[in-house]
């Protein structure tokens, strides 16, 4: 398997001066997905911003795990309805007056 | 430039104790970091007020040096050459610093700060490596620009993109351009360039997707006794067949004459055409004459 687009956790974790653990912590809640190919882990390249907002989060504002995942899920929600919300406004653009 | 009442931004009193000044940094913070408000500018503001504020009243030195000087931190400088404590604050990150934060949303402290402390900004204690910010742009195109895949040349942040821009892109849609955001701190990643697309309609039909909505309007005689108009679709005239007896709001539906569907080559929504009826104005008394006397084979009008 390719490993064009993914990045090897290990390098991650030096990168950013982490502990390993942290991101164990993460796939453990469900946050992160980590792929295994041949032994080494890597995080998806698309998914590091992700990692990282999770990082600033842990590090930065002493948000624990559980919060988190309940951080995430919010994002989540509220990125859909801003989705919902703009496909709505474009519906309902065809009932506006010219 | 004016002064900066730093406590007043952390929400403490001057003789606030360091876990004071530690604790309302992190509530303020919690409340106001960009990565719990989205696309949040205002939050985003006060987010570095806090952070600039911390920055200055968690380190002791910072603290005395404000405290001291106050209001006269035009003439901190020269008060500090007379009295030949010129210790630099410039230089590397303190080790011990103030916990402040360090990723993508520490920059740009205010003049105030620049000037007392000489631009020497983060003391994180984490010696990070951060991708670059992501950069979101707004791109206004009218709905002719995204009928069909086009190129523009955009400029940002001093530098020119080529963008594919897809046919059938919807209002409010964003597209990623990666690596085009601004370049990454200490060696990490450029961030992400993300456009969003405002889509303005100044043409006669409603869109909704990939589906185009129109209103035609349909002459009585027409409409009574059938025939063929031509109407107009977003890329040119079609001719249609009108039944006799064409009821006023009967839809057509004209399969494949609507909307690009986006990254679907040759793919089309639907056109959909109401017709309206357009009655007759400023009869004759010839036409008024003819009407009355169709009024009297059917009485009702029905």
């Amino acid at each position: 398997m390719e490993t064009n687009n993914l990045i090897l956790i290990e390098q991650f974790c030096i990168h950013h001066n982490i502990e390993f653990s942290f991101i164990n912590a993460l796939q453990e809640f469900g946050l992160i997905e980590v792929i295994i190919i041949e032994d080494h882990k890597y995080l998806e390249n698309e998914k590091i911003k992700d990692v990282e907002k999770m990082m600033r989060l842990h590090f930065e504002l002493d948000i624990n795990m559980e919060g988190i995942d309940a951080i995430s899920n919010l994002l989540q929600q509220i990125d859909n309805l801003q989705k919902e919300l703009i496909s709505t406004q474009n519906k309902l653009r065809i009932y506006e007056s010219d | 430039m004016e002064f900066i009442d730093y406590y007043k931004i952390l929400e403490i009193p001057k003789t606030a104790s360091e876990s004071d000044i530690k604790s309302a940094y992190r509530k303020l913070a919690r409340k106001n970091h960009p990565d719990l408000n989205p696309n949040d500018e205002n939050a985003k503001k006060k987010f570095q007020q806090i952070n600039e504020a911390n920055e200055v009243l968690s380190d002791p030195e910072k603290r005395k040096k404000y405290d001291k000087y106050g209001k006269d931190w035009k003439h901190a400088e020269e008060f500090e050459k007379a009295n030949q404590q010129n210790q630099s604050q410039g230089g590397g990150r303190s080790q011990q610093g103030s916990g402040g934060f360090s990723g993508d949303y520490s920059g740009d402290f205010s003049e105030f700060f620049e000037s007392m402390y000489g631009g020497n900004k983060g003391s994180s204690g984490r010696q990070t490596k951060f991708r670059g910010q992501d950069i979101n742009a707004q791109l206004q195109l009218e709905l002719n620009d995204v009928f069909k895949t086009q190129q523009q040349t955009l400029t940002v942040n001093g530098k020119n993109i080529r963008l594919t821009i897809p046919a059938g892109v919807e209002n409010g849609q964003v597209i990623k351009i990666s690596g085009h955001g601004t370049p990454g701190a200490n060696g990490g990643p450029n961030g992400d360039l993300y456009i969003t697309f405002t889509i303005a309609n100044h043409s006669k039909f409603k869109r909704e997707g990939s589906n185009l909505y129109a209103n035609v309007d349909l002459d009585l005689y027409t409409a009574m006794l059938g025939g063929e108009i031509l109407v107009d679709t977003f890329d040119g005239k079609v001719k249609l067949k009108i039944a006799p007896e064409t009821l006023g709001g009967t839809k057509v539906k004209l399969k494949g004459k609507g909307f690009p569907v986006y990254k679907k080559e040759n793919e089309f929504g639907d056109l959909y055409i109401t017709y309206q009826i357009k009655l007759p104005t400023n009869l004759t008394e010839k036409e008024k004459e003819l009407f009355t006397e169709l009024s009297k084979i059917r009485n009702n009008g029905n």
